[in-house]
This record gives C-alpha cells, sequence and structure tokens, in this order.
C-alpha cells in the first residue's frame, strides 16, 4: 500500500493533520465548543469558495477566513462559550455567502462543474501532491506546538475561569489563541479531510476521550492518539475497499470509538479512572 | 421596503406582477410562505430551548437522506423524512445523557454530524458522477418546485404546527425552566424528544426546498431576532414567524431581479436585520444582557419557586463549588 506516492502522501500529511485535530478537539470538547468548532468548518468552506469565486489561491481563502471568524468567536470570549444563538446566526449567514460564492464560481467558470466545491466539502487526502502534503504535515506540527505552549494556562481557563483569572492568567488572550490555532488547523484540514468532515476528527476523538478519562494530559494523549488511529484505519480501509471514499472511512472509524467509548461509559458499574467521583470536577464544570 | 427591488421600476404594483408572471414563481413564494411559518414557530422554540446545534445537525442529516434516497431509487421525500426521523431519535438518545453534561452532549451532536456528512458522501460517491445533484441537495431547488410539493408540503407544515401547538405550553414551561417543569409533573424528556421528531419533520420538509445547509437560517435568525425584541413568548412567536416570512419572500423577490441566488439573499436579509436589532437593542439597553423568554409574571400561580431548589440539588451532576454560579 506504501508503494504508492499518494497513499504515502495521505499518511503524511494525514498523520499530522489528525493528531493536531485530536489535541486541539480534546480542548473544544472541555470547552463544550463543538458548535463553534462545527461553524469554523463551514466558514472554511465558504472561504475556499470565496476564494475560488475571485479567483485566488484557495489556501489563501481558506486561512483569511478561519482565521478571521476564529479570532471574532475567541474575542467573544465567555459569551461565545454560552450562546450558540449567535454563533448560529453567524453561521446561516456565512452558509448564505457560501452559496453565493458557489453561484459565481459555479457561473463563472465554464468548465468547473462543482468538482472544486465538493472536493472543497469533503477533501482529497488521496490526491494530495508531495508539497501539498509536506505543508499540511508542517502546519500541523507547529498547531501542535502553539497548543504546547499554552496547554496548561489553557486547561486551567478552560476549567475554571474565574481562580485562572484570579492567578493572573490572560483568559479572554487564550481563548482568542486558541480559536486562532484551531481556525489555522481547519484551514489546512479542509485540504485533507475536507471541510464538512473536519468536525468528525474534532469532536469523535475528544468525546471520546473525555468519556474514557478525567485525566486532563492522559485524555488529551487519548483524544491525539483516536484520531490518529481513525486516520490510519480509514486510510487503509478506504485503499483496501474501492468504493469507500476516504473521508467517510476515516469519519467512520472515528465514529465507532466514539460510540465504544459511549457504551464502555454507560455500562461501566463503578465510578471513572483516576479515582475520583462518577461527578467529576472536570465533567461538573462544564455543567455550568 | 421599496428599496428591495433595486433593478426593475419603483411602482410595486408592477414589480408584484412580474414577480408572479411565472408559475415557477408562484409556487416558489407559496413554498417559501409555508416554509416560513413553519420555521419561524419551531425555531422560536429551538431558539428558546437552545438547541441549534442540534437542529443544524438535523437539517444535515437530510443530506445523506436525500443522497441515499436518490442511491435506492426510492421517493426523495422518504429519504428526507426517514434520515431526519432517524437523526431526531439519534439526538435524543444522545442529550440523555445528562451526566456529562454540554460538552459531552455537544460532542455526541458533532460525532453525530458528521458520520451522517460521511454517509452522505459515500452515498454521492456510490451514485457515481452526479455532482452537479449535490449542490441543489445542500442548497436547494427553490425555483423549481411543483405544485404538488406545494400542497404536500401545506399538508406537512400544518400537521407540525397543529403538533406543536398542542405541546406549545408544556414545551415551552419545559424549556424555560426543566426543573420546575418535572417537579410540577410535566414529562419533560418525552417533550424534548417528542420536539427533536416535530423540528426533524421541519427540517426534512424543508431541505427540499432550501437545502440541507440553508434550512437552519430560516430556524435561527427570525427567532433569535424576535427573541432580542421580545420577551412575551405569545408576541415572540408571532414575531418570529413575521420575520422569516419576510425575509424569506423579500429574498426571493431581489433573488428574481439580481443574478445572485435566493439562499444568499434570504440569510444576508435575515442577518442584516439581526444584527440592527442586536445594535438598537444594546444601544438602548447597555447594561441589560439579551433578554430571554421568561413566563409573563401574572401566569402560572401554580409554579412554586422553592421546589426549584430541592429538585435541582436532587439531579445528578449538580454538586459544584459556588465558582461559576455567576454565569
Amino acid at each position: 500500500m506504501l508503494g504508492h506516492e499518494f497513499m504515502r502522501n495521505a499518511y503524511l500529511a494525514g498523520t499530522f493533520v489528525a493528531l493536531a485535530c485530536g489535541a486541539i478537539g480534546w480542548f473544544v470538547v472541555l470547552r463544550a465548543q463543538v458548535f463553534a468548532g462545527d461553524a469554523l468548518s463551514h466558514v472554511a468552506f465558504a472561504g475556499a469558495l470565496g476564494a475560488a469565486a475571485i479567483g485566488i489561491d484557495i489556501r489563501l481563502g481558506l486561512f483569511a477566513a478561519t482565521l478571521a471568524v476564529g479570532a471574532g468567536l475567541g474575542g467573544l470570549g465567555e459569551r461565545a462559550r454560552a450562546d450558540d444563538v449567535v454563533i448560529g446566526t453567524v453561521f446561516a449567514w456565512i452558509l448564505g455567502l457560501g452559496a453565493l460564492f458557489l453561484s459565481i464560481f459555479v457561473s463563472g467558470s465554464s468548465g468547473a462543474d462543482g468538482t472544486a466545491a465538493v472536493r472543497v466539502l469533503f477533501g482529497s487526502i488521496l490526491g494530495l501532491s508531495a508539497g501539498d502534503a509536506r505543508l499540511a504535515a508542517v502546519v500541523a506540527i507547529a498547531a501542535c506546538l502553539a497548543l504546547a505552549a499554552i496547554a496548561r494556562p489553557l486547561l486551567l481557563a478552560s476549567l475554571d475561569p474565574e481562580v485562572a483569572r484570579g492567578l493572573g492568567v490572560p483568559v479572554r488572550a487564550l481563548g482568542i489563541g486558541f480559536f486562532l490555532i484551531l481556525g489555522a488547523v481547519a484551514a489546512e484540514a479542509t485540504q485533507a479531510v475536507g471541510a464538512l468532515l473536519l468536525l468528525g476528527l474534532l469532536a469523535a476523538p475528544g468525546g471520546a476521550a473525555r468519556l474514557l478519562t478525567d485525566r486532563p494530559w492522559l485524555g488529551l494523549g487519548l483524544a491525539a492518539a483516536i484520531a490518529v488511529g481513525s486516520m490510519w484505519l480509514g486510510l487503509f480501509l478506504s485503499y483496501e475497499i474501492d468504493s469507500l471514499p476516504a473521508g467517510t472511512a476515516v469519519i467512520g472509524v472515528a465514529t465507532a470509538a466514539f460510540l465504544a467509548a459511549a457504551i464502555r461509559d454507560r455500562v461501566r458499574p463503578f465510578p471513572r479512572i483516576a479515582g475520583r467521583t462518577a461527578n467529576s470536577p472536570v465533567g461538573a464544570r462544564i455543567e455550568l | 421596503m421599496s428599496v428591495s427591488t433595486p433593478h426593475v421600476s419603483w411602482d410595486l404594483v408592477t414589480d408584484w406582477e412580474q414577480l408572479t408572471a411565472y408559475p415557477f414563481m408562484v409556487q416558489a413564494l407559496e413554498a417559501g410562505a409555508i416554509v416560513a411559518v413553519m420555521a419561524g414557530a419551531i425555531g422560536w422554540f429551538m431558539v428558546l430551548r437552545r438547541q441549534t446545534f442540534a437542529g443544524h445537525t438535523l437539517a444535515i442529516i437530510s443530506f445523506p437522506g436525500a443522497a441515499a434516497a436518490t442511491l435506492a431509487a426510492i421517493p426523495i421525500a422518504i429519504g428526507y423524512f426517514g434520515a431526519c426521523g432517524l437523526g431526531a431519535l439519534a439526538l435524543a438518545a444522545v442529550g440523555r445523557d445528562g451526566r456529562n453534561g454540554r460538552a459531552g452532549e455537544s460532542a455526541a451532536i458533532g460525532t453525530v454530524q458528521a458520520f451522517a456528512l460521511g454517509l452522505g458522501f459515500l452515498f454521492v460517491g456510490l451514485y457515481g458522477g452526479q455532482l452537479a445533484g449535490l449542490e441543489s441537495l445542500l442548497f436547494g431547488t427553490f425555483l423549481g418546485i411543483t405544485k404538488g410539493q406545494v400542497v404536500t408540503l401545506l399538508c406537512i407544515a400544518v400537521a407540525t404546527l397543529l403538533l406543536l401547538a398542542a405541546i406549545a405550553r408544556p414545551l415551552f414551561f419545559a424549556s424555560v425552566d426543566a426543573s420546575v417543569a418535572r417537579a410540577g409533573g410535566v414529562p419533560t424528556r418525552l417533550l424534548g424528544v417528542a420536539f427533536l421528531l416535530l423540528l426533524g419533520m421541519a427540517v426534512a420538509a424543508t431541505a427540499e426546498i432550501t437545502g440541507a445547509l440553508l434550512v437552519f437560517a430560516l430556524l435561527v435568525t427570525p427567532a433569535a431576532t424576535a427573541q432580542l425584541l421580545t420577551a412575551r413568548p405569545a408576541l415572540g412567536l408571532v414575531l418570529s414567524v413575521v420575520l422569516a416570512f419576510l425575509v424569506t419572500w423579500l429574498g426571493l423577490g431581489i433573488a428574481y431581479f439580481s443574478p445572485y441566488p435566493v439562499g444568499f439573499w434570504v440569510t444576508s436579509l435575515s442577518f442584516g436585520l439581526y444584527v440592527l436589532v442586536r445594535l438598537a437593542v444594546e444601544l438602548r439597553h447597555p447594561d441589560r444582557g439579551r433578554p430571554t423568554a421568561r413566563p409573563p409574571g401574572r401566569g402560572r400561580p401554580n409554579v412554586r419557586i422553592p421546589g426549584q431548589r430541592t429538585t435541582a440539588a436532587g439531579g445528578p451532576g449538580q454538586r459544584t463549588t459556588a465558582g461559576g454560579a455567576g454565569v
């Protein structure tokens, strides 16, 4: 399988994109911002179509759109977390913009029959060039490093913003920084798994890891491991089964991991790992 | 309002005659009105219940449903309703897990959505080739509606609205304060499932016309605007329906005279309205947070406020430190 260059490229890009998505996704789930992550993935779609409509590089449109909206969502700060109605409203409009760009793009270029839109929506990990794959890996590693740099204060700010603020942690700046990293990863991952499937790599591994353990660093590692594992297994499955698209396979495996974690969580009679009660500080905090 | 038709005359009567000259446009206006009334009413409850993520996910789920129906060569409406019904049940099952709170629930909803999209992509791939059809699945065919579709849509809308009216009072009560409602004997869980099913029905009926991605705009934005404007439930519901109706017809009208798609105009008009209202509200009451619908003080004298405390403390996962109480 690895004899083919396109598979090697897919594995190179996929591994690091999944690593970044898994690690960030764990924080996204912890901060109850999955809806914001979902919105960002649709922003990536609108941004890419916008770039295609004007005729500039798609990657430029992706990064510009996700970083701008990411900063905006992060700037809303505490309110963004509670207020999914605002996110929903903004994001409904962005979908409308996507429809506009799509119509301009499709009517503007005679040769394009919407294939570009499909590629943006659902990704083309098996069609990456060696340069694309390397770039994806570099961006993903940079995002992981940036996340690692702010991980400790971000964890504190996510678990208990009040206490964090009292200790002098810049909660708001961290929120914006986190969304910028998320935006960069969303833009890069769109090339690989596609805008619409990105959500699966953010939500499923993070959600599964949170069901499996309350320990923060273990959970972070688990989420990244599940994401990378889903990517590897998904790519392998889509290579073996002809009609199975790579994106579907990857999301399918990640969903299966989440389901397994949820079932394990429900049937288990005893409390979670780490000797805490079922009403862990982590879980209880988020409910507020 | 007359600014809405910049490319044509200022005479609105002539404009209206132009607009209704073709049957496809009349049917689009009829369907748009039905969809707007239904989405405005259901969306008001969706926003009140803070279930926008679930609503968006249901809207997305209609896409694999349609793709599967196309693949299996069965009527596409069956695909929409089947997928949205299943999706509503899946979301209800997922939301049941109260122990993990909002974080766990949103992760689960996100996973459901991503998986549904993955399936949709698979079905489109299996169907092969016809990628142009994908856009109409996602962005709708507002201008290609038949008379029969309008009649079907009307029947579904009437059924949905009647069912909604039947559960409206307890649903409102359960949405505003679940623990008090539960203490008062309201079956909040059952109502939650019923509401998700109604939402799924409305989305399935709407998705065929507006497309999977844009259903959401009619559900969330007019309702959010209405809830900014008034905290009174009956007024808010009416306002939400009226706003949804206005943006839909205006959007259709503008799109008719412009080269850009209906979806763009409908979402832009409703978003613009939302931003204006939000600015106006914040200018008038700079210190006040966003008003949310609350039951009017005179209603329901049998609401026992002390009961709230006991039930809330009895629920699982509520044992927290006081730190975040101010949220």
